[in-house]
């Protein structure tokens, strides 16, 4: 038996040639993206990742209409002070202001995308919730605008920086709380990161009800302040339905304890919704509760290839038909991202001949020989009425890790020549990829797509979560040049709105996306928004230039 | 000279992915409501069966590839992945669940099925992953009398007969023998192939032929008895400090500066 792991390791390094992790403990190591960092360094992926950062530009450059608020004090030596006194540590101040921090700092700027990047010269690292409040309450007082950073794996810029707000970093906050083995609810610090949340689960029989491909870095805290969506919605959810209590610090110090265990309590407003997926504009998460379901005994995974979007939709409702509760994830990738993730990983495609789409299917259950019987029906019908041209079933967890490595490296293989747009649409399914196609088509019109390099667009591809009406749009580039961006906006925008989509599905709003939520939200709405965040925020120091 | 037929013996194993238990009385490791799979090194065999014959690489062509496994009724759908990879059809000797067969006796029951069958190359794994034991494709050379090529890590058919090369200790050494000959695969050897759906569907109708050992005249018998498993000791630990002069305070406890 002791020989056991050593075989795992091995077949892990031969069959997966291409794994960059170079941590071979780590169980799921292969291109999930952002694997090189190692659980414990959650803020050190921004530099893993952007190993050129120093040749990001500033996000103040790359957006000249945005102005550093005069209201916002500048930081001083004596704010810096009073921060290093009480936080006592040197390791939970990383201090530019009063000496040179440029190489420490810099991973707390940028992000992971090389997108932005900001000029924060503070970071702060609170130990506890009280830290958080007395780090606020001092911030707010003194007028010093600030940024909540969980893992900084968001999308759309909303954990860095523009300025020089203080980054309040929630790493040292991660520990796990409690955990009900019979409820199921389990409380964690808001830095706790995803997988090693999930890793103590699974040792308890249990799953955390969210899974999504940055998970070696992104922390629960991050996790429900964006209420991000992932791979596992289709299941177990949105966020909205499983947190079941947060705990928050106000702007002003308040200490919201709202860390229900209780799976219903209908008194009063549910506030604590508000800060699910308010990416730490009215407050910084520092505590959750969460009901995690039992983890599933049994998972099956499939690959198919389909030769049409037709196809793709019978095949989705197929599968909605026959394997109904068991079915747990149906995500949708074109040919043209698995060519890439190719080109990148040079890893061997799991179907020989090549189709133009593939839809990777998930079930669990806690039978495996009932599901396994119910997956086979189902492709064994949906091989006869030729909806789908080929596919794969995983025979081992090894294959299901590799299958799951086409669709969640993609992200990261689409940054592998340098920058990538990206689109996080709710798209009514029947039209879902029409838009892909239509996008692919101007911005090759333009002249702007290309193998070589001056062309700016390497290509342009779609995928996402088909069971979520969940399309990612993503423009693989070169570098990121205005010409592309004035293809792809405001058209892809207005396409949605015209449709009645949403123009950030799971990815929320941050930067990137703050001037266009009049594509999805009414004047109305927007104005209701901006009661919350006053009464909430009312200096506005929470993340500023940002959200709404 | 005659085509290939070649026997590929296979065994269900817990997959190497999930991390083994020991059982409450010590006795064995947990094997119920566990994901089982088809041992990795027995999927080097088939694939290489499968190649020999894709690729022509035996002059005279290959007549037959046949799976066999002894195990439990479930080892079943190791033979259909085995069969849905490309075997022609399978041999089962059941047993029942639980009892674990030793390698002579695996081995004997193997030479029997060689001598029914006419088989002339024998592909199987070089251990399995459960019991490590790592004798069988030697004991099946031992009772026929034939030539056993360890660890291949790539197999070729010369004029001068079959060469099998392996890795070893700071190189590779390269062996030759003639048919009939037992090979047993090395990680290195080839990449196995996905199942896939139209053969997923071909190998339900592939044959699986039952056969209990009684009728082969082979004896199941053990004569080695598992006294007690036990797990290793758990890895102590590795604490973290928040700073470079903790880190020192740290030493300094240990008595290491």
């Amino acid at each position: 038996m002791a020989s056991r792991s050593r075989v795992a390791l091995v077949l892990r390094r031969t069959r997966i040639s291409t794994a960059p992790s170079t941590n071979p403990l780590r169980p799921l190591s292969q291109i999930r993206w952002q694997s090189t960092a190692t659980t414990e360094d959650a803020e050190g992926v921004a530099q893993g990742t952007t190993g050129t950062s120093k040749t990001i530009k500033f996000t103040s450059e790359t957006y000249p209409e945005i102005k550093r608020d005069s209201k916002f004090a500048e930081i001083t030596e004596d704010h810096v002070k009073f921060f290093k006194e009480f936080l006592g540590k040197e390791a939970s101040v990383i201090d530019g202001v009063t000496k040179d921090a440029t190489d420490d700092i810099e991973p707390f700027n940028g992000d992971w995308m090389r997108k932005y990047r900001g000029h924060t010269k503070l970071v702060l690292k609170p130990g506890s919730t009280q830290e958080v409040s007395k780090i606020l309450k001092y911030c707010n007082d003194n007028m010093l605008a600030v940024v909540p950073q969980g893992g900084n794996t968001g999308l759309v810029g909303g954990s860095v920086p523009v300025f020089d707000e203080i980054v309040i970093n929630m790493s040292r906050m991660n520990q796990i709380r409690s955990f009900d083995d019979v409820s199921g609810a389990l409380v964690v610090d808001a830095g706790a990161i995803l997988e090693v949340v999930d890793g103590y689960l699974a040792e308890r029989g249990n799953i955390f009800p969210l899974d999504l491909g940055a998970k070696g870095s992104c922390q629960i805290g991050g996790n429900v302040a964006t209420n991000a969506g992932g791979l596992r919605l289709l299941r177990y959810g949105s966020l909205h339905g499983s947190v079941l209590g947060i705990e928050a610090v106000l702007p002003d110090g308040t200490i919201v304890d709202d860390l229900s265990k209780l799976r219903k309590n209908n008194t009063g407003y549910d506030l604590k919704q508000l800060f699910v997926g308010a990416e730490g504009t009215i407050g910084i998460i520092t505590g959750v509760s969460i009901l995690c379901p039992q983890r599933s005994k049994a998972v099956n995974v499939a690959f198919l290839g389909l030769e049409s979007y037709e196809k793709v939709q019978q095949a989705f409702k197929a599968a909605k038909g026959q394997l109904s509760e068991i079915l747990s994830a149906f995500e949708l990738m074109d040919n043209q991202s698995q060519d890439l993730v190719q080109q990148v990983t040079k890893n061997k495609r799991p179907l020989e001949s090549e189709h133009p789409f593939y839809c990777l299917i998930e079930t669990s259950g806690s039978n495996s020989e009932h599901d396994n019987e119910k997956l086979q029906s189902f492709l064994e019908d949906v091989m006869e009425k030729e909806i789908v041209t080929d596919g794969v079933v995983a025979e081992n967890e090894t294959q299901v890790r590799n299958l799951w490595g086409w669709r969640e490296g993609i992200p990261e293989c689409l940054g592998h020549w340098g920058g990538v747009y990206k689109y996080d649409l709710s798209i009514p399914i029947s039209e879902l990829y029409s838009l892909v196609e239509e996008t692919r088509e101007k911005v090759a019109k333009a002249g702007l797509m290309g193998d070589t390099d001056e062309h700016p667009v390497v290509d342009v591809v779609g995928y996402g979560h088909m069971g979520d009406s969940n399309l990612h749009l993503n423009v693989a580039t070169r570098r990121y040049d205005k010409k592309v961006e004035k293809e792809l906006e405001p058209f892809v925008y207005e396409w949605i709105s015209k449709r009645n989509g949403s123009i950030s599905a799971e990815h929320g709003l941050g930067l990137a996306k703050k001037a266009f939520i009049g594509y999805s939200r009414s004047d109305t709405m927007i104005a209701l928004m901006k009661q919350i965040k006053k009464l909430y925020d009312p200096k506005g120091i929470m993340n500023p230039y940002k959200y709404i | 000279m005659a085509a290939l037929r070649i026997l590929v013996p296979v065994k269900r194993v817990i997959d190497y992915a999930v991390k083994p238990r020991v059982n409450k009385a010590q006795t064995a490791i947990e094997t119920s409501g566990v994901k089982h799979s088809m041992n990795p090194f027995d999927e080097l065999s088939i694939e290489e069966s499968v190649r020999i014959r894709e690729k022509k690489s035996y002059p005279h062509g290959v007549d037959e590839i046949i799976a066999f496994s002894i195990g439990p009724p479930k080892s079943v759908d190791t033979l259909r992945t085995a069969m849905a990879m490309g075997a022609d059809r399978s041999i089962f000797v059941e047993t029942k669940e639980g009892e674990e067969v030793e390698p002579l006796a695996v081995g004997k029951v193997i030479r029997e099925l060689v001598k029914r069958e006419g088989i002339n190359l024998v592909v199987c794994g070089k251990q399995s992953i459960d019991d490590d034991a790592g004798q069988t494709g030697q004991i099946v050379a031992g009772l026929m009398g034939w030539g056993a090529a360890t660890q291949a890590s790539k197999v070729s058919f010369g004029e001068k007969g079959v060469e099998v090369e392996k890795e070893v200790d700071g190189g590779t050494e390269t062996v030759r023998s003639q048919l009939p000959m037992v090979i047993t695969t090395d990680l290195r050897l080839n990449e196995p192939r996905y199942a896939s759906l139209p053969n997923i569907m071909k190998a339900k109708k592939k044959k699986i032929d039952k056969i209990s050992a009684e009728e082969l005249g082979v004896s199941l018998e053990r004569r080695l008895k598992t006294l007690k498993v036990i797990e290793p000791p758990p890895r102590q630990g590795g604490g973290k400090v928040d700073d470079v002069d903790g880190m020192i305070a740290k030493l300094k406890e240990l008595g290491a500066i």
